[in-house]
């Protein structure tokens, strides 16, 4: 250690913006989630249900996300396509629909192999009581594959709370860019990252015994 | 789209800055993460919880945090990293933690029968892990090893951000000479994907390749 002096008052004092930084992280994360299910669903069941043709299309979708920077993605969206399309979107939007993309060419995968693992029989049960294909699908297949894939989904979600740290490159208000914000006027550095290494340690943590707790109320033995 | 192609070469000398910020960071994170995987295997009680403790803040907290945290924290208390060396030391950190858990993972996949029967021809620790435990585990430890390099080459786009001039930077350099953001990216986008995707096809042939039945 050198003379450096810890000052912790600054950070304190400007505490809210990480507070509300750190919810809007978990926003961010859960909002994308939502979204990225969605579209990681439709296209599992696509993939799965309706022939070749589609796979392809699927296949490069999911490798090309999969395989680019978050960074790029996040440039891409922000700066990228409104350069072209002429409009404008709030650096917000524009991250939420990034990390909604990110998120669905993970959750395909997730998806897919949880359809795949739907026991059989099951399914065949379904089709002797006389539920049609949507049937099937909405009332057996899609919640017991849930349960399936709720571990994989809890990872995501943790790894997408991380992720919302990159939005601070946008300047989407989160807990990151509270940090910097706090280190580009007071300077204390060090201090800024003592206090919100902890907090997304400690927050991360705690959504994951929660998580876990419903996993383990929603196990199904495949 | 002139600008794209006229842009090429400064894309390139960014690349090649990606790459060198890569094959260090996978160096420095296999030969370290190898070591201490190792002892959290074999290892006290003690050794195990201290790496573990480790393994588990690091991949608790973003990259960027960690990035961050060594440019612009180490040197508050006396350390002055320059940024492409603070880069590399940011992401070995991170990447050594992945390492850790690949090597653990591949350790313990091996059946302990080998390890008994190693143990009854007479061979020291030593010996053991290098003629049979790691020919064995290397198999189990290739694949996500090779994901991770993919990883990584993915990950170093943030080092761009402490203003180390990687593919990622010399994109944003171009866009800020042409205001044409929409060709530069797509060019890089396909120079990422190439790049991550060969890795990654590479590691599931090999998967498929070692598995055991």
């Amino acid at each position: 250690m050198t003379d450096y002096h810890f000052n912790f008052s600054y950070i304190w004092k400007h505490f809210d913006r990480l507070i509300n930084g750190l919810l809007l992280s978990l926003e961010l994360a859960l909002i994308s989630i939502v979204i990225g299910a969605i579209i990681g669903l439709m296209l599992a069941i696509i993939y799965i249900d309706f022939g070749r043709k589609y796979k392809l299309f699927i296949g490069i979708y999911v490798e090309l996300i999969r395989n680019s920077p978050l960074l790029l993605l996040i440039y891409l969206v922000f700066y990228g396509i409104p350069s072209i399309g002429g409009f404008e979107y709030s650096s917000t939007t524009s991250f939420v629909i990034t990390l909604s993309i990110y998120a669905s060419a993970y959750l395909i995968e997730v998806f897919r192999s949880g359809l795949s693992a739907v026991e059989q029989g099951l399914i065949d049960a379904a089709k002797a009581i006389g539920l049609n294909y949507l049937q099937r699908l909405i009332y057996v297949r899609i919640p017991t594959m849930f349960r399936i894939a709720l571990p994989s989904m809890s990872n995501t979600y943790i790894s997408l709370f991380k992720d919302t740290s990159l939005a601070s490159v946008i300047a989407v208000p989160e807990l990151m860019y509270g940090a910097q914000w706090i280190n580009f006027n007071t300077f204390r550095v060090i201090e800024v990252y003592a206090v919100i290494t902890p907090m997304y340690l400690g927050v991360g943590f705690v959504i994951l015994v929660l998580l876990r707790q419903l996993e383990k109320k929603y196990r199904v033995d495949v | 789209m002139e600008e794209a192609i006229s842009s090429i070469p400064h894309l390139i000398e960014g690349l090649s800055v990606t790459i060198q910020v890569t094959l260090l960071v996978v160096f420095f994170a296999t030969v370290i993460g190898v070591i201490l995987g190792v002892f959290i295997t074999y290892g006290s009680k003690y050794i195990k919880y201290i790496i573990r403790i480790f393994t588990d803040f690091v991949r608790g907290i973003p990259v960027l945090v960690l990035i961050f945290f060594v440019y612009y924290g180490f040197p508050a208390i006396g350390l002055n990293l320059d940024n492409f060396v603070a880069a590399v030391v940011a992401l070995t950190i991170f990447k050594t933690s992945h390492v850790i858990e690949n090597t653990r993972g591949a350790i313990e996949s091996i059946h302990f029968g080998q390890m008994e029967a190693a143990k009854s021809i007479g061979l020291d620790f030593k010996r053991r892990l290098i003629f049979v435990i790691f020919p064995l585990a290397i198999r189990r430890f290739l694949p996500p090893w090779i994901n991770s390099v993919a990883d990584t080459a993915k990950g170093s786009a943030l080092v761009s951000l402490i203003g180390v001039v990687d593919l990622m930077l010399a994109m944003q350099k171009v866009i800020g000479r042409t205001y044409e953001p929409m060709p530069v990216y797509i060019v890089g986008l396909i120079i990422y994907v190439l790049i991550n995707y060969s890795l990654s096809a590479t590691s599931r042939k090999l998967e498929s390749k070692y598995r055991f039945n």
